[in-house]
């Protein structure tokens, strides 16, 4: 009598046979994509594609209409870098609208008054059932562009004036003293700190509850004022927004393209995830609202301590997925021509003719972008996650 | 697992002929299309009087035109032609990839296009300039008081480039926004957005026909670049290079020649060496060229001269030939322009 091992021929043997489907399935796997790499290096050589990324430090010679400061003489490397700032400003203000919006939206699905769940049924159904890029030329040529002309702009307490070329603000500038003021902020910190320790100690000591950060916040509140006061100049002044030949100039500017598109997004994906949240609120048992409220617990209160942590277990998975989609969708950006980094990477592409370069760098950044996000909220998750002892 | 084993069997075979086959047989161009029976011509379908498709799809202008000279050159048929409308970023990977035969869809000749793309560029059927297009009542006459002014202009052409190089000549600066699509930059100069629109003269003529008032606005008479606009085809294939040349020319040869569509026919029986060589009575230039004989002909009398063409597409946007006497650089050289053919012999 052999073993068992010897009796099963190994072209019948299961484990073997387990183990060659997979290599089998990695090989052609394998295979596969050194026929495609075979492929474009043949056809580059081909058609004379020369293929490398020095073109990227060769002077761009386009101007960028909004984000961190740009000159044409400046490279095709910084004018990208320009579009990725552009993009992630979008995303990041983007994502926290989202947020609030469908968090809003979600719970108010769920009112108990009618006109609000029917306001909310409204708003989610028709802006989940369209494209979302005829809701930015919406937002952008029906609304935006539909505010008056710039020399006709409404002026808001300020002032902040608003036309169809934007938005523009005072901005806050440093004068000759904020060095000064800023030792008085730097002094009046230390100080609330002495007073917080100090409160807290004696507090302790005398077994009393009370109010450390308090006190601490109204020395360094005291501190700051005072010294705003005793300098001979204002360290902080305003710098307010005038109108030139054909635009506003100074002060802080918001472009109706990039307000068209931070619009766009955070209606667009707020619905979504209204419908998540919904959905989460949906999946806590009804037993535990009744039970929280049985406590004397007020509306308000059952939904912050008892319903959202236990329907954040539900809602973070699939919210991640629609941050990742607010941060792919921004590329519809160019539609209402604000230059995040697809658009900008477009013009290089036609300026500079290298395509294969500007794609490769298109998707290494979102995909970047995409993995840093989604590697933050699984850590969120995780934390938020039902500990099991 | 029998049946698993058998589907990664199946597989591997459908997949190994793939792998050895690489690439496919390679063809002249012109085989290619007459294999397949038709020419595929990328073009524009948003400028009006050079490539635009009407709502029942029917595609018209300059540009068009040339697209069923070459399907007349070479079946004798204009609506043996497949247009494909590409956007001015997708255009080169079209044609590099062969997806299209030829692209004529105003690109503008220069030495990165010509030299850094593997491109021929045909003779300059059209000779423009980038310009800037502005309301009359905003007191903008010249480019100087362009500064501090907010410029619409479309992504993916040389425009960008030629307009921030002449804000750095002067000194100036403005704000380009930058769309990707012809109509949402119309739409945003149109509402207000905008203080200026730039683009190729031609592009700006045929964009004002489009805006809600077209006499409110006026195109600055100074231009700040050359834009020499042709058919494009890819490097590799000179015959196909000398076909979609030659059908340029011969436009502009019948021209000189004053063969027009309609006394073509009569023409036939001319004995003027230079007519009847045009014409593919005498030589065989057809041959040559690997076409019918009577290729020019054909194109002459099925889509006109390089007058005829211009007249019925660029004329009615405003843009004449000769303004006021002086010829623009699209009259024919005989009365002072670049239009110009070398001889048929």
């Amino acid at each position: 009598m052999s073993t068992a091992s010897a009796r099963i021929p190994f072209w019948r043997d299961v484990r073997v046979l387990r183990v060659s489907a997979q290599l089998l399935f990695v090989l052609v796997i394998v295979l596969i994509a050194n026929w495609f790499y075979t492929n474009l290096q043949i056809n580059l050589e081909r058609t004379g594609i020369r293929f490398g990324f020095d073109f990227l430090w060769t002077t761009a010679g386009f101007d960028i209409s909004e984000g961190i400061p740009f000159e044409p003489t400046d490279s095709y490397g910084y004018a990208f870098w320009v579009g990725v700032v552009n993009t992630l400003r979008v995303i990041g203000i983007g994502i926290v609208l989202a947020t609030l919006v469908g968090l809003v939206a979600g719970i108010a699905r769920l009112s108990s008054n009618w006109l609000v769940r029917q306001i909310a049924a409204v708003y989610i159904e028709t802006i989940r059932n369209t494209p979302l890029v005829v809701q930015l030329f919406f937002w952008y040529t029906a609304v935006l562009l539909k505010l008056p002309r710039v020399d006709e702009s409404i002026e808001l307490p300020g002032p902040i004036y608003l036309s169809q070329r934007g938005l523009a603000l005072p901005r806050p500038y440093a004068t000759e003293s904020f060095p000064w003021w800023g030792v008085v902020l730097a002094v009046g910190l230390l100080a609330a700190l002495a007073v917080y320790i100090g409160r807290r100690i004696s507090l302790a000591r005398a077994q009393r509850p009370g109010f450390p950060a308090l006190w601490a916040g109204g020395v360094f509140v005291l501190c700051a004022v005072g010294g705003w006061l005793v300098l001979p100049q204002a360290p902080l002044a305003w710098e307010i927004p005038t109108l030139g030949r054909f635009n506003f100039e100074g002060g802080w500017q918001l472009s109706p393209e990039f307000a068209a598109l931070l619009a766009g997004l955070v209606v667009y994906t707020g619905a979504f995830i209204a419908e998540i949240v919904r959905g989460g609120i949906l999946a806590v048992p009804k037993g535990q609202t009744e039970a929280a409220r049985a406590l004397g617990l007020r509306p308000l209160q059952v939904l912050r301590l008892v319903v959202i942590p236990q329907a954040l277990r539900v809602i973070v998975p699939p919210l991640t997925s629609q941050y990742l989609n607010l941060a792919k969708n921004s590329s519809l950006a160019v539609a209402v021509g604000y230059p995040d980094l697809f658009n900008v990477a477009n013009t290089i592409i036609n300026q500079s003719g290298r395509a294969i370069e500007m794609v490769f760098l298109i998707m290494a950044t979102y995909l970047t972008m995409s993995l840093l996000t989604s590697a933050f909220m699984n850590w969120y998750n995780r934390r938020v996650k039902l500990v099991e002892r | 697992m029998r049946k698993k084993i058998l589907a990664v069997g199946l597989v591997i075979l459908l997949v190994l002929p793939l792998l050895s086959s690489g690439q496919g047989q390679p063809a002249t161009t012109l085989g290619k299309v007459q294999a397949r029976g038709k020419l595929i011509c990328g073009v524009n379908n948003a400028v009006p009087g050079f490539g635009f498709v009407d709502p029942q799809g029917n595609y018209s202008g300059f540009d068009v035109d040339y697209c069923k000279a070459l399907a007349v050159a070479i079946f004798n048929d204009p609506t043996k032609v497949e247009y494909r409308p590409v956007t001015a970023a997708s255009r080169f990977p079209a044609l590099q990839s062969g997806e299209i035969d030829v692209l004529i869809r105003n690109t503008t000749w220069t030495l990165d296009r010509d030299v850094g793309l593997p491109f021929n560029f045909a003779p300059t059927t059209f000779y423009d300039g980038q310009g800037f297009m502005v309301r009359k009542a905003s007191r903008i006459n010249t480019l100087r008081d362009l500064n501090g002014a907010t410029i619409c202009v479309l992504q993916g052409t040389t425009t960008e480039q030629n307009l921030a190089d002449m804000a750095r000549r002067l000194g100036i600066t403005i704000k380009p926004l930058v769309f990707n699509d012809v109509n949402a930059r119309d739409q945003a100069y149109d509402q207000g957005r905008c203080d200026a629109m730039t683009a190729d003269a031609s592009g700006l003529a045929a964009a004002r026909v489009k805006l809600s008032k077209p006499d409110d606005h006026k195109i600055l008479p100074e231009l700040i670049s050359k834009e020499p606009l042709g058919p494009v085809v890819r490097h590799g294939d000179d015959q196909w290079f000398d076909i979609v040349k030659w059908t340029a020319f011969c436009t502009m040869e019948a021209e000189e020649l004053e063969v027009t569509s309609k006394n073509v026919a009569q023409l036939k029986a001319s004995q003027d060496p230079r007519i009847r060589r045009l014409l593919g009575l005498e030589g065989d230039f057809g041959k040559k060229l690997g076409l019918d004989n009577a290729w020019c002909a054909n194109v002459i009398e099925k889509v006109g001269n390089y007058g005829e063409i211009y007249d019925r597409n660029v004329k009615p946007l405003g843009l004449e030939r000769i303004v006021d006497g002086k010829p623009s650089p699209n009259a024919s050289w005989t009365d002072g322009g670049l239009i110009y053919s070398p001889p048929f012999r």
